[in-house]
């Protein structure tokens, strides 16, 4: 290794300018209106009082500092994406699964700017077989940002783990990113439902694997889960922005097809101290918000088919993606990303496949519904 | 593959007539007179061992004092039972043996538990109500009989929804995969003009499609009876909707 990264580099006085401006104008992006004020005083002020010259672009760190960032630093925006969902079967035996993924991955490498991560959020498998893991696994190595993985009751329940946790590492874990703290969890554990009824390892499989299948349990983080977030989360301040990324959605929607937590309330109680915590979940297949308390919910699309809506329980918040059109093999599906604002935030984008786009800003779900309300689609669920 | 979807409960009643048939030739053969044949059976003669009930008396020849070996009139499932077990017990051991060599006998009740159907009209205010040539007067039985045998096909449409080998999907795709409960099915809303099937399409034109193009299998006949239970299925599960044909 050379010395060349640790030669003393001496800026000239148009490159510190060039800097510090580009430095401002991302700054500024990233304000919202309380800060931007701050930052117009803090300027007059600094100009007025310290004989700054109009060129120095100082005074929009000093109001940063004041303002927004906790004793971790400084935060600033960014933004990952997500493939969630993708039930893959052997390529022999379903093709357009597969292909749907690689549509998938095409998308998030085409993106500009890259992400700073892609979350895989759950169900790479159909049927949890260790050759449909594989396969999702090769899939997703094309991916170009860094790729983080997030279990799904498809990939558990044909060997309890085993081969996801040799493909992906364990389940539960957590990082920090930019100021913000990042937990995955593993929010598909059900109570033992096949002992009694002596199922094998398949039998099991095939009756998680169905959606409307009454003979399993409900999903839970469960004991052990909710003690590890609870450990996790001792050492991160309330000012902290938290992410969580769930397969199941960490609130209560509708039961008979597992939209479902049943320890949501413990997991909320254990996330209740925080400012700002956004939950990003998958399993629903579909366009999903909500808010309680001090928690935004979003959920994630599928490459593979979308859900329907549940006929009771729906979050009020929620604006239903329109009505899927059979007719169109991949309508409904599709992958999306998420801008995480300063505060911890997120504008979620639900990147629809053949159609436009959509976008629940974080101004909507912050002011519970009253602002930047989605367009509310011509065919409605009925 | 063809399977007997819609079985019947199983053969209950057939031990008891072996049963009979046994009564009735110990007692044709008036007990005890040391004659080894019997001469009368008035049912179809069970080919092997003659059943024997040990609840009469002299019972003629007895063989050695092992069990004693019962057959079923299906020809297959046979029994050995110690000397002296009561007829009922007999029955019971058939019944269980018959229950295991066919697991699949208890699909309905399985079928209820995993997925739930919804339940077929309640029909009881019509009991004791003079119905005219077909039935007399209507009875609890008959009221029991229409909501059993309907629930059983709605049931056997189930079954066949959630499964794709039934389906006859090349691609393992099941029809629960895209609507759980049949949600999303709308079947009160056909007939109705469909564009991208060039005509006005009932709800199993609409399954035949998506069995076609989703599940990737071979379209069904109208009269096939997994065509005939899917719709069951699906019309049950949408027991109470406003019928509003052409509706899209």
């Amino acid at each position: 290794m050379s010395d060349f990264k640790k030669r003393p580099s001496v800026k000239s006085i148009e490159t510190k300018h060039m800097e510090e401006r580009a430095e401002l104008f991302r700054a500024l992006k990233s304000l919202d209106r309380r800060s931007f004020v701050k930052v117009a005083a803090a300027a007059f002020g600094a100009a007025a009082a310290s004989g700054v010259t109009p060129h120095s672009f100082q005074p929009v760190r000093v109001a940063h500092a004041q303002g927004a960032a906790p004793a971790g630093g400084k935060r600033e925006s960014f933004h990952f994406a997500y493939i969630s969902d993708s039930h893959l079967l052997e390529r022999t035996l379903n093709d357009r699964f597969v292909n749907a993924l690689m549509r998938a991955v095409d998308d998030i490498n085409a993106m500009d700017p890259q992400p700073d991560f892609v979350l895989y959020g759950g169900d790479l498998a159909q049927l949890g077989q260790p050759k449909e893991l594989e396969l999702g696994a090769q899939i997703l190595k094309s991916v170009k940002a860094p790729i983080k993985f997030m279990v799904g009751e498809h990939d558990w329940y044909l060997d309890m783990g085993e081969k996801w946790r040799e493909l992906f590492g364990k389940p539960l874990y957590s990082w920090d990113h930019k100021g913000v703290h990042l937990v995955v969890l593993n929010s598909v554990v059900e109570k033992d439902f096949w002992t009694a009824r002596k199922m094998s390892p398949m039998d099991r499989m095939k009756t998680v694997a169905g959606l409307d299948n009454g003979w399993q349990s409900s999903f839970t983080v469960g004991d052990e889960g909710r003690k590890w977030l609870d450990e996790d989360l001792k050492k991160v301040p309330a000012t902290t922005p938290v992410i969580v990324f769930s397969h199941s959605p960490l609130y209560k929607l509708y039961k008979p097809w597992n939209f479902w937590t049943d320890d949501a309330e413990q997991v909320q109680a254990i996330l209740k101290r925080f400012q700002n915590v956004v939950v990003f979940h998958g399993h629903t297949h579909q366009l999903l918000t909500n808010r309680i308390g001090n928690i935004h919910f979003h959920g994630f699309l599928s490459t593979a088919w979308p859900w329907p809506y549940a006929p009771q329980g729906m979050p009020e918040l929620t604006v239903q993606m329109g009505r899927p059109d059979p007719f169109d093999p991949q309508d409904g599906c599709g992958d999306g990303s998420a801008m995480i604002h300063p505060d911890g935030l997120a504008d979620k984008v639900y990147n629809l496949w053949n159609r436009n786009p959509v976008t629940v800003s974080r101004n909507y779900t912050a002011s519970r519904g009253a602002k930047e309300k989605p367009a509310v689609p011509n065919l409605k669920s009925y | 593959m063809t399977t007997n979807f819609v079985t019947n409960a199983g053969p209950m009643l057939l031990p008891r007539i072996g049963l009979v048939a046994a009564l009735l030739t110990v007692a044709a053969c008036g007990g005890g007179s040391g004659s080894a044949q019997p001469t009368l059976t008035p049912v179809p003669p069970p080919p092997t061992a003659a059943p024997q009930s040990s609840a009469q008396p002299p019972a003629p020849k007895i063989p050695a004092a092992e069990g004693i070996e019962v057959l079923l009139c299906d020809g297959k499932t046979q029994v050995n039972v110690p000397q002296g077990t009561p007829g009922t017990a007999i029955a019971g051991a058939l019944m269980t043996e018959w229950l295991r060599k066919n697991p699949n006998s208890t699909w309905e009740a399985e079928e209820r538990e995993r997925h739930t159907l919804q339940t077929a009209a309640d029909n009881s205010s019509l009991v004791g109500q003079v119905s005219g040539h077909s039935y007399g007067k209507i009875t609890q039985q008959d009221v029991a009989l229409w909501k059993a045998e309907t629930e059983r096909v709605a049931t056997a449409g189930s079954r066949v929804f959630h499964n794709g080998d039934e389906l006859g999907s090349t691609i393992g795709v099941s029809c629960d995969m895209c609507h759980p409960h049949a949600a999303n099915t709308h079947p009160e809303t056909y007939p109705k003009f469909q564009a991208q099937l060039g005509r006005v399409a009932l709800l199993r034109d609409m399954i035949n499609w998506c069995i076609e193009h989703p599940v990737r299998g071979k379209a069904m006949s109208a009269d096939d009876p997994r065509m005939r239970a899917l719709e069951a299925y699906i019309l049950a599960q949408r027991k109470g909707k406003v019928l509003e044909y052409g509706k899209h």
